[in-house]
Formats: structure tokens, sequence, C-alpha cells
């Protein structure tokens, strides 16, 4: 089973209606024990770092993904959900992130050329570095889709994929049992799919 | 780089497609289920599903519909059609939406888009313009292009993008329907006064026609079209072969 992560951050239908779509059984949870006995756990999320992030904190659940990263849990975050992977993200200030990736969550703007659009939206290729398990189905330069305005950085050594938007963004990330994908891979088709679809097959002791 | 994204819009009236199609290998045209995987089949980069049905009967069927069609289709979805409060926004970013297009819920109360942009990001709240020139000037359209706002189109975009509008559907009156090409003259206008995402719609008759459209105005970010493709005068699979074969950005 594999378990959406839920803090009162955005809406969760599409990714619950996602996984059920590559055969996987779904849970939307606050609950630790739930998460805890869950095969995997996915932490979604859209809107602001900052808020967040404080109900990650206010509900224990950082304390609770932290533990569930450190026991080998495969863990993947979406989109914000990746972002807050991160130590430190500086959107709208400077604020703490879950820790569990070394690296920064900065602006786009002034990164990328002026001409280009913020926010990064719509379908871009994705480029491989690192390999990693859950791209184990899908091919370089199969397109996903995004739509961030923020991106990880100094994160080099778990980069697994980057897309070009004037510069080679962050796409996706792995650390051990821990993943990320800026993207949103239940609105990226038969291409996001695969990606869940490989993630949900993913068990503890494989990637430990 | 972000690829040309191409968007069928789907209307929507009491649970059924208007306009019937003829597709081979489909059985109910009418279902907009049905047509919506068929589209994300064929590789269309987002779905417009606009609900003009007038009842709230229908309304409830329209979401019935959205749900179903969330469960089976796994691209960016987009609604429109009656939306005038944050309740319609909700209402169906419950059911599986992940933008939503105001028109004139936003002309009757301009707060709308601010609002919602504020609540759910400006990345949900899309603006979708009906514009025609009226001696000369862009003039924004109501109810369905049938009533003059006397707004001047361009200042009007603007500000619903300083309010937070995240992108922007450019509906030419003066091309809809004629099948000439896009009105490239007013989405260049539109292109120069924001920096958003720009759809343009209205006008499209053949692929060359979004060939013209993304080689001459290369800030555009999307065509949008409804009956070519539903009447498949023009195949999103060949039209997106096309594209790349011009060296156009796309998702193949």
């Amino acid at each position: 089973m594999v378990a959406i992560v839920d803090y009162g951050v955005g809406n969760l239908f599409s990714l619950e209606c996602s996984l059920n779509a590559v055969g996987a059984e779904v849970t939307v949870t606050a609950d630790p024990n739930v998460l805890k006995n869950a095969d995997q756990v996915i932490l979604p999320g859209v809107g602001a770092f900052e808020d967040a992030a404080k109900k990650l904190r206010s509900t224990g659940l950082d304390r609770v993904l932290k533990e569930l990263a450190d026991s080998g849990k495969p863990l993947l975050g979406i989109c914000l959900g990746m972002q807050l992977l991160f130590e430190k993200s500086y959107e709208y200030g400077e604020h703490e992130g879950l820790g569990l990736i070394p690296g920064q969550v900065v602006a786009m703007e002034g990164v990328i050329p002026s001409e280009l659009k913020i926010p990064h939206i719509g379908w871009n290729a994705l480029k491989f570095r690192n390999p990693t398990p859950i791209f184990a189905d899908i091919q370089q330069g199969d397109c996903v889709y995004f739509v961030h305005s923020y991106y990880a950085t100094n994160c080099e050594e778990f980069v697994t994929a980057t897309a070009e938007y004037g510069a080679e963004l962050t796409a996706s990330v792995a650390r051990k049992n821990v993943f990320g994908c800026q993207f949103h891979p239940e609105k990226s088709g038969s291409v996001g799919l695969a990606i869940l679809k490989a993630f949900t097959r993913l068990k503890e002791e494989d990637i430990c | 780089m972000i690829t040309k994204r191409i968007i069928p819009c789907l209307d929507v009236k009491n649970g059924r497609v208007v306009k019937g199609v003829n597709f081979e290998g489909l059985q109910d045209v009418s279902s907009p289920v049905e047509l919506a995987k068929f589209y994300s089949g064929c590789g269309a980069d987002e779905l417009v599903f606009y609900d003009i049905t007038a009842s709230s009967d229908g309304r409830k069927l329209f979401t019935d519909i959205l749900v179903e069609t969330a469960k089976s289709v796994f691209i960016p979805l987009t609604v429109g059609g009656g939306i005038n409060t944050l309740e319609d926004f909700d209402r169906v970013l419950k059911c599986g939406a992940d933008k939503v297009s105001v028109n004139s819920g936003a002309i009757r109360n301009p707060d709308l888009v601010y609002q919602a942009a504020k609540l759910y990001g400006d990345q949900c709240v899309v603006l979708s313009a009906d514009i025609k020139r009226v001696d000369g000037v862009f003039r924004v359209f109501a109810k369905g292009g049938r009533e003059n706002t006397g707004m001047e189109a361009i200042e009007w975009i603007r500000r619903c993008v300083d309010n937070g509008a995240g992108e922007i559907v450019v509906n030419s009156i003066d091309t809809d329907g004629v099948k000439g090409g896009f009105d490239l003259p007013m989405l260049e206008a539109v292109c120069n006064a924001v920096n958003v995402p720009v759809i343009a719609s209205g006008g499209a008759g053949k692929i060359g026609d979004f060939i013209t459209l993304f080689q001459t105005l290369p800030k555009v970010d999307a065509g949008l079209a409804a009956s070519i493709f539903h009447f498949g005068e023009v195949s999103i699979k060949d039209l997106k072969h096309q594209m790349a074969l011009a060296n156009i950005p796309t998702r193949e």
C-alpha cells in the first residue's frame, strides 16, 4: 500500500487517481501509524513553502517523515513536496525544510533569461543525470509536466534529471530511499504513470 | 525547452459533448470521458472542458464527468463555463480540475481573479477573454461574445494578470469559425503586454495555421481549437508530427 501524506496542502484527488490507475492500493492519511505501515510514502504539495513547512511541523509530521526516511522507507516528494525535502528554501524569506537531501530551493528569477516566463509551466524534456530506479521504464527526452517558480540548487550529487529552461533546472533528485520530482507525474500522461508505477514497486530492502 | 501545447476544447451540455464527433474506434462520440481519453491518447497536452449547461442538474452531471475523467486521463485539465464565485472554483478543483478558466465571471466581479489567485495560486487561474475589433480597437465582449463591455482588451488583460491570472486564453471573435488562421495581430498585442503564458484560440482551420502561429509568434505558448479536432479535420498526431518537422518544440 502506498500512503499519500495528507497535511492540508493542495488537492490530492488526481494523485490518488493516478496511483489507482497503476494498480496501487492507496490511502490518504495523516496518521503516523498508517504511514509507518505503508510500503511507500508520497509527500505531495502545492502552494507556498513556508505555509507547507509550518503545517508539517505543527502536525508533527516533519518528525514522522524524518523517521520514515531514516528507516529506509521509499519516500517520494512531488513538486512542493520535493522542495520540502531540502534543507532550506528562499521563497519569500528563509525557511527550513526537512533536510533529507542537502541543498537549497531558490527563485528562478534572476537565474534564467528575463524573456522566459515564470512560472516554468508546461511540458519539458527530462535529461538524465544519476541513474534512479523510478526512471527504469522511461527514456531520456521524455516530456513531463512542470509548474513551478523555484527550483533546487547546490544538490548536484543527488540530481537524477534536469530540464532545460534557460538553465539546467533540477527536475528530480534521489538520495538512497528518498526521491523527489519537481514535475507532476500524476499529470504527465503515460510517462508520469510509468514513474509512479516504478516507485510503487520499490521495497525498503531494495534500496538501502 | 518547454514544448508548445496543443489543447482541444470540449463543450459539454447536460453531461454530453456538444457538436457530434465521428472517430473511428470511438463508440460513444458524445461522451466527454471517452473523448478525453481519446485525445489524451493522441498526444493532446491538456484538455479544456467548457460547461455550457445552465441548470443546476446539469452542473451535477458536469462534475460527475470531471471525476470520471480525472480517474482515467492524466494530463492537465482546465475547466470553464459558469465560474462566477470561489465556490465554483472549489467545486471543480475538488473534482479533478487543475486550472479554472474565468470569463464573464471576472467581468462581473473583477475581484474574483485576485481572490482565486490568492487562494489557489496564480497557476490555477486562467483568464479567458473574448475579443473583437470595434472601430479598430480591441474590445472585450461578454456573454459568449454577444455583449460589448466597452473595455479595451489589452488593458483588461494586463489588469487581470496584475491581479494574479496565470494564463490568458485569447479568443478572437473576428477569426473564430472562419478557419483562415489565428488572429496574429491580436495575439501579438497580448504577448507584448504580459509575461504569462498566452493560449491562442479562434481561427485554426488546418495544420499550417498552428505552424504559422508558433513560427510567427514564438511567445505564444499554446494553440486551442474545438471543431477541427472533433470533426477530424486536423488530427493531433499529424499536427504534432508536422510541428516537430518544422522544429517547433513539441511533445510527440
